[in-house]
């Protein structure tokens, strides 16, 4: 699939395109708009040209599994556990998010997954399952 | 063989408070205490100090330390990064101050109450969750569960378990066992006990692989080699520190470097070292590893090249790093076993064993490696 790019007319506060795009249900990466590098987390300067103007790509959404933990601390522990990821998306993108929808004894490294957009208190967060398991 | 510019510093003071849970005093008293202390050690006075170093989250404001230590007037003060991972970054900033002509003496100090005030392991220590940002939103919460995403990368890769952290917990109480100012003095720990600790972070870290919690303060007190010789104190010269900090790095949170088996900050700090002393892995005698968690000392043995790759897991289970083995690793007991003063107990150490004077002496100690992952010190017999 050919990503879906939007262009944006100002340099963003370095974190607002991405939220943007969660909030519309996509994934989107800022893609420096004079040299195309790919910056995750943005930064306010591409550094690779200097540039200050920054496009978005549209992630597939999917990825492999990088690295996870249960995040639960003893003495004041999440009311359900989350399993932190990082997943390294197939746009060359390492991102932290939790890991939905998916048992303890079936997580792997390495394992295919793909983003699926949660509602996590009262905030939608960009999280990820196997494929197909974002109902 | 070049002689780095911080070549021309030298420690020659070293003091702290009593390490413990609950201190019953102001950081700011903890914090006097230890550098009047290191000023006695000395044998300087307060008005020979004119420079200042200390962490970049110290609350003790420098003219507070002036006006309460009969300092007369300081013209160097300077801050290390990134907590911790700065702790070594102190003795760079020390020795160029020393080395430039900028201050003549400087105190080091770093000083707090980490268990009985702000406990940098509860979540919310450095602020609460985010709804949105890019890892505290998901639950990242403590430096422990930060890390250990990190951390189970290399389990993964290189088939590592919590066991084999648990090695290093365990040589870790076994030097605090015999070092009075230890919270783990006279308990040593079997890797049994290791394994039934509870879960910090499952499945990577155990209460046994963290870091004590302290109260108390270290300082340290540099002046050039010359002025160093005319101490009390066999001369422990500062023969090379450095700093990394490469792009796309992040301080706990450091997940965008391709390979998280590797910690390419310790690499370069290493590859600086060697490069600046003329020295290498062979010639270290004692290596004072941060270790806020036992998997930090894995990667930090890898980094400065005193194992392979994926071996440091055998290297401790070998006995390598215990007293009487080829390098005898955190013999205070490290901030596993010792206290946890930031680093600085660390740093205080390496002085002992240079002078020939900590409890767990390593015979004919020349070249101690100190380590913050992020900034690192060769320090050396004069
Ligand atoms: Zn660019």
């Amino acid at each position: 699939m050919e990503p879906m790019t939007t262009a944006s007319t100002v340099s963003p506060w370095d974190d607002a395109i991405f939220w943007e795009g969660v909030d519309g249900g996509r994934l989107l990466l800022a893609r420096c708009a004079r040299c195309s590098r790919i910056q995750h987390p943005p930064s306010p300067m591409c550094p690779s040209c200097g540039s200050v103007s920054w496009d978005v790509q549209e992630s597939s959404g999917k990825g492999r599994l990088h690295s996870w933990i249960v995040s639960h601390h003893p003495s004041r522990p999440d009311a359900e556990p989350r399993v932190v990821v990082l997943v390294d998306l197939d746009d060359g993108v390492r991102f932290v998010s939790n890991l939905h929808n998916v048992q303890l004894d079936e997580i792997q490294v390495d394992m295919p997954v793909e983003v699926t957009f949660q509602l996590v208190g009262d905030t939608v967060l960009p999280l990820f399952t196997r494929p197909g398991g974002g109902t | 063989m070049t002689r780095s510019p911080h070549h021309q510093a030298a420690i020659v003071g070293i003091g702290q408070t009593e390490f413990s849970k609950r201190s019953g005093r102001s950081e700011l008293q903890l914090a006097v205490e230890a550098a009047r202390a290191a000023l006695d050690d000395a044998g300087l006075r307060p008005a020979d100090v004119d420079g200042l170093v200390t962490f970049d989250i110290d609350s003790n404001d420098e003219t507070a330390v002036v006006r309460s230590v009969g300092m007369t007037e300081v013209r160097w003060t300077s801050r290390t990064p990134q907590g911790g991972a700065g702790s070594v970054a102190t003795l760079q900033h020390a020795a160029a101050a020393v080395a430039s002509g900028a201050a003549d003496v400087v105190v080091i100090y770093r000083a707090f109450n980490e268990r009985s005030g702000r406990r940098y392991g509860q979540p919310g220590a450095f602020g609460g969750r985010r709804t949105r940002d890019w890892h505290r939103a998901y639950g990242l919460d403590t430096p422990a569960q930060q890390f250990a995403l990190w951390f189970q990368r290399y389990m993964h890769m290189y088939g590592v378990t919590n066991a084999d952290f648990g090695r290093y917990g365990v040589v870790a109480r076994q030097h605090a066992a015999t070092n009075p100012n230890a919270w783990f003095y006279q308990r040593p720990i079997t890797l049994e006990d290791h394994q039934r600790s509870r879960w910090i972070v499952e499945p990577i870290l155990r209460l046994l692989d963290c870091c004590q919690e302290s109260d108390g303060g270290v300082a340290c007190v540099v002046t050039s080699p010359e002025r160093a010789r005319d101490l009390r104190h066999p001369v422990v010269l500062i023969e090379g520190a450095t700093q990394s900090n490469p792009t796309d790095g992040y301080v706990t949170t450091n997940y965008y470097h391709q390979d998280l088996t590797r910690y390419p900050e310790a690499e370069s700090v290493a590859a600086q070292l060697w490069k600046s002393t003329g020295l290498g892995p062979g010639d270290i005698d004692v290596a004072m590893l941060y270790d806020a968690f036992s998997p930090v000392v894995f990667y930090q043995l890898e980094a400065f090249g005193f194992c392979g790759r994926g071996e440091a897991g055998d290297f401790i289970a070998d006995g390598n790093i215990q007293l009487g083995g080829r390098l005898p690793v955190n013999t205070n007991g490290g901030l596993l076993g010792e206290a946890y003063i930031h680093g600085m107990n660390n740093i205080a150490e390496a002085v002992r064993q240079l002078r020939g004077t900590a409890v767990n002496q390593v015979p004919r100690a020349e070249h101690v490696l100190c380590s913050s992952g992020r900034s690192a010190a060769v320090l050396g017999r004069g």
